[in-house]
């Protein structure tokens, strides 16, 4: 108990310069959590993804489709209970910084995706509109999307402008749910481009297969793509995880600087509080010394100057972490492209781990230093 | 007058761990800050290097990217031959009708594969593009299923070295090159025989077409000409265009990335030398004292612990910049958004980055010093000479 009061007197004997540090460590340990979350924010897609469910496309590379009566053939494979189309669209709303995915989709592909939570009216409304298109809530609400309002899109892969109309504005079952998306309907597109451009009619981006058991994901994958072996477009099916895997590997570069500039930011604030301690360690080389002469022994020095760390580096660490939650809500309006920005516990439990690393490290050598201190040389010292 | 700066350099080196950590801290940012800028200049390089100033690239209009674009056989002959169009030997218009395609192929060591471009040029894509230049083999013999492979994916890829054999669209296709693109984003990309390349694909349309102008001044001409025919769905655009505006996303997510993080461990570095500045003023209160009874002025002191600051900053800076030139060494290589192919490009230095650096640095040192030497030069001189 004297020990804990001497030790936050100590703390906050130079008021100012504690609560200097502790801002930094509390950005520090903040800006940690960001990034981690930013990582985390990029897997969202791979993590919302199922195994259940399996992504047949064109093995050269998603730029090539896989015609139409594929579908047929991939349903006859056993185990395989649904197929359902999806064509990536790729179309600009208004300006292409309002980027969102958009689908062109078979009906089929809601049941396939149980965790899209659709009124059973609106689901009947969009089905009976070739133009209909449904949105995800996220995307509704950050553009205002209503149930009848007109959405026209002009196509990048498919050119010319384009006529939705939303239908239906569909809820994810959990956070984790990716609804910042639209869906329309591939016959919309599919008869379109009968008109416009014959010849890429009747062609799919990818099927989406639903299986009887998730076991089966790798033997059902190797059935349906010997079905197409040396046929015109071979396939390569892959469960959706592995599927959505794949483009977070595109920039895994990316993802691995983030992850590096993270642990810069420990470093950078280690150097702060290391400085703090060397200091403070350093002014009262007299006062240790008068301490050791009183006959306390250097594993009380120690634990003396090991509290004062871990105190600072505790209080900057729980005010970081507890904007993280806060600063987390803002930074997913302003930034608008990550349709799921949530601290982790895990990432709570690393930016504890960081802040506690902090202080272990910054009074290393301080205490060293103090512990070694001779009572005659620290007596002379002056600060 | 002012105090010397000897007095100011010897303070710093007197409490050489303070200043270190202090400088340390700084480093890091400074390293950070550099290594972002250092990493849009290579980008912007590449894509500079990539198209050159009098050649024009012919795409679906709307399409954006080479991937997305279609251009049929008489759109193309259409373009080709324009009267701005330069000849060759023989008199043969300086085009290349293109046709680009992603394959997926596997990063040397990596789980999961990345898109590469494979283009197919005529003959004249060689000599449309003077920086790719072979290293090694040979070029692929026109009609064939050969393929030569830029540096880039010679380096990160695996199975594609000169004699393998790349299997897609149910052919074998033979590496019979390596050519070296400079830091253009050509080395990124696969070569092969257009015609070739369009029949194992089944497609009908170009991608794109690539001309030369004879006269650099004539784009407009064209560009007027191809707007106005109503044989033509495409647009025209200078090449260096083109490529700039295909990795504007890409360049934007970078900075803005970057100088966010760089903004937030500024606050921190700033902070951490504000600590030492303020601890360098408290334990000279009496030297301060002292300072001004000898006769040097309020704004002397200000300024003697404001270069002190500055010279913690500078030294942050130079040691940041000194790794990050490092960096130099090494290449990064990613997936641009907008094309969904595969750009592997350099960090490069270049003197305006060392002046922001080093300026940047001198900024977070002023304002991390800023308060603590107001606070010495505030000092009265009676109190302060008490004080010891």
């Amino acid at each position: 108990m004297f020990l804990l009061r001497l030790v936050l007197r100590n703390a906050f004997r130079h008021r100012l310069r504690t609560l200097l540090t502790i801002a930094g460590l509390a950005i520090a340990v903040l800006a940690y959590g960001l990034l981690q979350t930013v990582v985390d924010a990029w897997y969202a897609g791979a993590a919302a993804a199922s195994n259940a469910r399996l992504v047949t496309r064109n093995a050269i590379s998603l730029a090539f489709f896989l015609p139409v009566s594929y579908e047929a053939r991939i349903r006859a494979v056993e185990g395989v209970t649904r197929v359902s189309r999806s064509n990536w669209f790729g179309g600009i709303y208004q300006e292409p910084k309002n980027f969102f995915p958009q689908f062109a989709i078979s009906p089929s592909y809601l049941d396939l995706y149980p965790e899209f939570v659709l009124p059973a009216e609106e689901r009947a409304a969009w089905q009976r509109d070739r133009k209909g298109a449904l949105v995800g809530r996220q995307l509704a609400d950050q553009f205002g999307f209503k149930v009848g309002d007109a959405l026209p899109i002009r196509g990048t892969i498919y050119p010319g402008n384009w006529e939705f109309v939303v239908r239906g504005i569909f809820d994810g079952a959990d956070s984790g749910t990716l609804t910042r998306q639209m869906m329309f309907h591939w016959d919309y597109l599919n008869e379109t481009l009968r008109k416009r451009a014959p010849r890429r009619a009747d062609y799919v981006g990818v099927f989406v297969v639903g299986i009887d058991q998730p076991d089966n994901a790798a033997a059902i994958s190797t059935q349906i793509d010997a079905v197409f072996r040396n046929s015109l477009a071979e396939t390569l099916t892959e469960t959706e995880q592995a599927f959505q895997l794949g483009f977070v590997a595109m920039s895994d570069q990316i993802i691995a600087a983030i992850r590096v500039v993270s642990y810069v930011v420990i470093f950078i604030i280690l150097a702060v509080m290391a400085n703090t301690m060397a200091m403070s360690a350093r002014e009262r080389t007299s006062e240790y010394a008068t301490l050791k002469a009183l006959g306390f022994g250097p594993g009380f020095l120690a634990a003396l100057i090991f509290g004062e760390s871990a105190a600072i580096a505790t209080i900057g660490g729980a005010i970081g972490i507890a904007l993280g939650a806060p600063v987390a809500v803002f930074f997913k309006q302003a930034a608008g492209i990550f349709p799921v920005f949530e601290i982790s516990s895990d990432t709570v439990a690393l930016q504890a781990a960081c802040a506690a690393v902090v202080a272990v490290a910054a009074a290393v050598l301080p205490a060293v230093q103090a512990a070694r201190v001779r009572i005659v040389d620290g007596l002379r010292a002056i600060a | 007058m002012a105090i010397p700066l000897s007095y100011v350099a010897r303070n710093l080196w007197t409490r050489r761990l303070t200043t270190a950590l202090t400088a340390g801290g700084l480093a890091l940012v400074v390293f950070v800050f550099a290594t972002v800028l250092m990493l849009d200049a290579g980008l912007r390089q590449t894509l500079v290097a990539t198209g050159e100033y009098d050649n024009v690239v012919a795409i679906r209009k709307g399409a954006g990217t080479e991937i997305q674009s279609g251009i049929t056989r008489p759109q193309a002959a259409i373009i080709e031959t324009h009267p701005v169009v330069a000849t060759g030997e023989g008199g043969r218009p300086l085009a290349s009708k293109e046709t680009v395609v992603l394959i997926a192929l596997r990063k040397a060591g990596a789980a999961k594969p990345t898109n590469v471009v494979i283009r197919g040029v005529s003959q004249a894509g060689f000599v449309l593009r003077p920086q790719v230049k072979l290293v090694q083999g040979r070029r692929f013999a026109p009609g064939s299923t050969e393929i030569v492979v830029g540096g880039a994916i010679a380096r990160g890829f695996e199975g594609v070295r000169v004699g393998e054999r790349l299997r897609f669209a149910q052919r074998d296709w033979t590496i019979v090159g390596v050519f070296g693109a400079g830091s253009s984003g050509f080395d990124s990309e696969i070569w092969g025989d257009a015609d070739q390349l369009m029949q194992a694909f089944r497609r009908v349309a170009y991608s794109s077409v690539i001309v030369k102008l004879r006269d650099v001044d004539d784009f407009e001409r064209l560009r007027a000409d191809v707007d106005a025919d109503p044989r033509l769905t495409n647009e025209v655009k200078r090449e260096r265009t083109f490529y700039s505006d295909q990795s504007r996303a890409l360049s934007t997510f970078i900075t803005v990335l970057g100088l966010t993080l760089t903004a937030v461990f500024s606050i921190g570095a700033m902070l951490g030398a504000m600590i030492t500045m303020y601890a360098s003023v408290s334990n000279r209160v009496a030297e301060i004292g002292t300072l001004r009874a000898l006769g040097f002025r309020r704004g002397a002191v200000l300024g003697a612990f404001l270069v002190e600051s500055l010279l913690l900053g500078l030294a942050g800076g130079v040691c940041g910049l000194a790794v990050a030139s490092l960096m130099q060494f090494a290449s990064f290589s990613t997936t641009n958004f907008q094309t969904f192919a595969d750009l592997s490009f350099k960090f490069l230095l270049t003197p305006a980055i060392v002046a922001q650096t080093l300026a940047f640095s001198l900024a977070m040192g002023l304002l991390g010093g800023f308060l603590p030497a107001l606070r010495a030069a505030r000092l009265e001189i009676v109190d302060s000479l008490r004080s010891a």
